[in-house]
């Protein structure tokens, strides 16, 4: 049986004390919040921490409402609430489908959308126990120094995994980060790092508050796609969101696409908003945007299911999302 | 560091001391001795050690101790209503719907927690409350049968 190693478990009872101790303690703490990534990664000795911040009960991180600015959603709210909020299923289908699909009911009752959105990247070679990944030898994201799936790489292509970030990033939300030196709000979208090792440009000592959708998405259409091999539960081996605005004369006012598990950042396919926006949407069109988005996909061997599937699947993908949102529909 | 915790276990008041990093499944089993709740996998992979917290499912393998000051815990033990087996549990029993039986208790934790909000679940909604549950014996069809079986048994008696 793999074990909990020991460590430091600190619970402050506000975000004020949750900040000061990360600043505090430094690169040996991590936060936990609902611990569904943390917790297994400690057993299989990928996460060493030896102080843990938990996020769990702090109320400012809670609720979910609507505002002037958009929609916020805070980010320990769990991935249950976040599927279910009422709000979000009218406005936001994409991202009540995404957290809906998150591993499974009695881990969305635990996990958080805020745990979600810094999920670790993953990769065959490092989602394993210590003694595995001892025996076959250490890569470069924990206790090793080469990449096993490509060792020429000089950094480590673990892929970007979490469901939710993509369609947050394609609804343009903003992540509010709080740290001692204050409060900053950022595009989600600039808060990855195509590095499966620092794959956040978020700082260390920065706690994520809450995301904010804004106004603005509100009326825009929206969906998400995942595949994986099994329909209970399992990680994402790509994922396309899309969302778009479309007039009364069928032209498109806004369109965005933004792809996940091709790389270890979300990718936005750009040919989604210079190709689509201010055009009457039609497949041809939407087939250009595909191929775009096949083209920026670099599935590797370290993720189910062969590469260059995976990679043909991000044009399939992309090119029955936005067909979807278009009224194109035709082959589903 | 060790914190004295006080829960509500299967609806008695418990007052206990536990190392923080103690984790829930390893406090009923190790310390408190409810050996019903199982560890398939210690990941969150297998739910068979589903417990509800504060009314809710969640895999004990990945709760801590420190965190469950105040907490309502209900373990498979606490299932059985007075004396008599849950619905859910005499349906599993009817029908087989366990064979190793490891992965039945939370088998059982979902199947109840699903009948509880939705008493007259489609084929499609049991398997979706179930999708966190893995079973290596069964191929699920006598467990899905159990559930519906469940069902009946309690619409006809209105028990909750
Ligand atoms: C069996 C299984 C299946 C899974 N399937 C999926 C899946 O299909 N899709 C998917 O996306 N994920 C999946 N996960 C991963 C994980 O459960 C989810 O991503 C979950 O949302 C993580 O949330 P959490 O609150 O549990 O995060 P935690 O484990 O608590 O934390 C995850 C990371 O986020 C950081 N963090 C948490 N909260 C904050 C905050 N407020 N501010 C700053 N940093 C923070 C932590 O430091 C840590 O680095 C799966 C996990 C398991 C065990
Ligand atoms: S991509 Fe390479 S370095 Fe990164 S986790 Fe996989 S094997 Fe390790
Ligand atoms: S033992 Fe907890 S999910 Fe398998
Ligand atoms: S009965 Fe053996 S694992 Fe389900």
């Amino acid at each position: 049986m793999l074990r909990l190693p020991e460590f430091n478990y600190i619970q402050p009872r506000s975000l004020k004390q949750a900040t000061k101790a990360l600043a505090d303690l430094g690169a040996d703490a991590m936060l936990v919040a609902g611990g569904t990534d943390v917790y297994p990664k400690m057993k299989r000795g990928q996460f060493t921490p030896r102080h843990l911040i938990s996020l769990r009960g702090l109320r400012e991180l809670k609720g979910i409402r609507d505002s002037k600015e958009g929609l916020w959603i805070g980010a320990g709210e769990s991935l249950t609430t976040v599927s279910n909020h009422r709000l979000i299923a009218k406005h936001f289908p994409a991202l009540a489908h995404a957290a809906e699909s998150v591993s499974t009911p009695q881990l969305r009752n635990m996990g958080t959308i805020g745990g979600n959105v810094f999920v670790d990247t993953r990769c065959n070679y490092y989602d394993q126990t210590f003694f595995w990944r001892q025996a076959v030898g250490f890569c470069m994201k924990k206790d090793g120094q080469i990449c096993l799936v490509a060792p020429g790489s000089s950094k480590c292509l673990a892929i970007a995994s979490s469901d939710t970030s993509p369609v947050l990033v394609s609804l343009g939300a903003e992540a509010v980060l709080v740290s001692r030196q204050g409060e900053r709000r950022v595009k989600l979208g600039e808060l990855y790092r195509d590095d499966g090792i620092d794959y956040s440009t978020k700082a260390k000592d920065e706690v994520l508050k809450g995301l904010l959708i804004p106004k603005e998405a509100l009326g825009r259409r929206n969906v998400y796609l995942k595949l994986r091999r099994r329909g209970s539960f399992d990680f994402p081996i790509l994922g396309v969101a899309a969302t778009m605005d479309i007039d009364e004369r069928g032209e498109c006012r806004y369109a965005s696409v933004v792809l996940t598990a091709v790389a270890s950042a979300p990718k936005i396919v750009p040919e989604a908003s210079t190709l689509l926006q201010g055009k009457k949407v039609t497949k041809e069109l939407i087939d250009t945007v595909a191929d775009a988005a096949a083209k920026i996909s670099h599935p590797l061997d370290n993720a189910d299911m062969d590469y260059w599937y995976r990679k043909r699947m991000a044009k399939v993908y992309t090119r029955r999302a936005l067909e979807s949102l278009a009224g194109l529909d035709s082959s589903a | 560091m060790k914190k004295k915790i006080q829960l509500t276990l299967n609806g008695k008041s418990t007052s206990i001391e536990v190392p923080n990093h103690r984790l829930l499944l390893d406090l009923l089993r190790d310390e408190i001795g409810l050996t019903g709740t199982k560890e398939g996998c210690g990941t969150g992979d297998c739910g068979a050690c589903t417990v509800y917290l504060n009314g809710k499912p969640v895999n004990s393998c990945l709760v801590l101790s420190g965190e469950l000051d105040g907490a309502d815990i209900v373990t498979i033990e606490g299932l059985k209503i007075g004396p008599e087996l849950h619905p859910v549990q005499k349906a599993f029993i009817q029908d087989g719907g366990a064979q190793c039986g490891y992965c039945t208790p939370g088998m059982l934790m979902m199947s109840k927690a699903l009948l509880d909000e939705n008493p007259n679940p489609t084929e499609e909604e049991i398997r979706y409350a179930l999708s966190g549950n893995l079973c290596r014996c069964t191929g699920y069809a006598k467990i899905i049968q159990a559930v519906q079986d469940a069902a009946v048994m309690i619409r006809n008696k209105h028990v909750q």
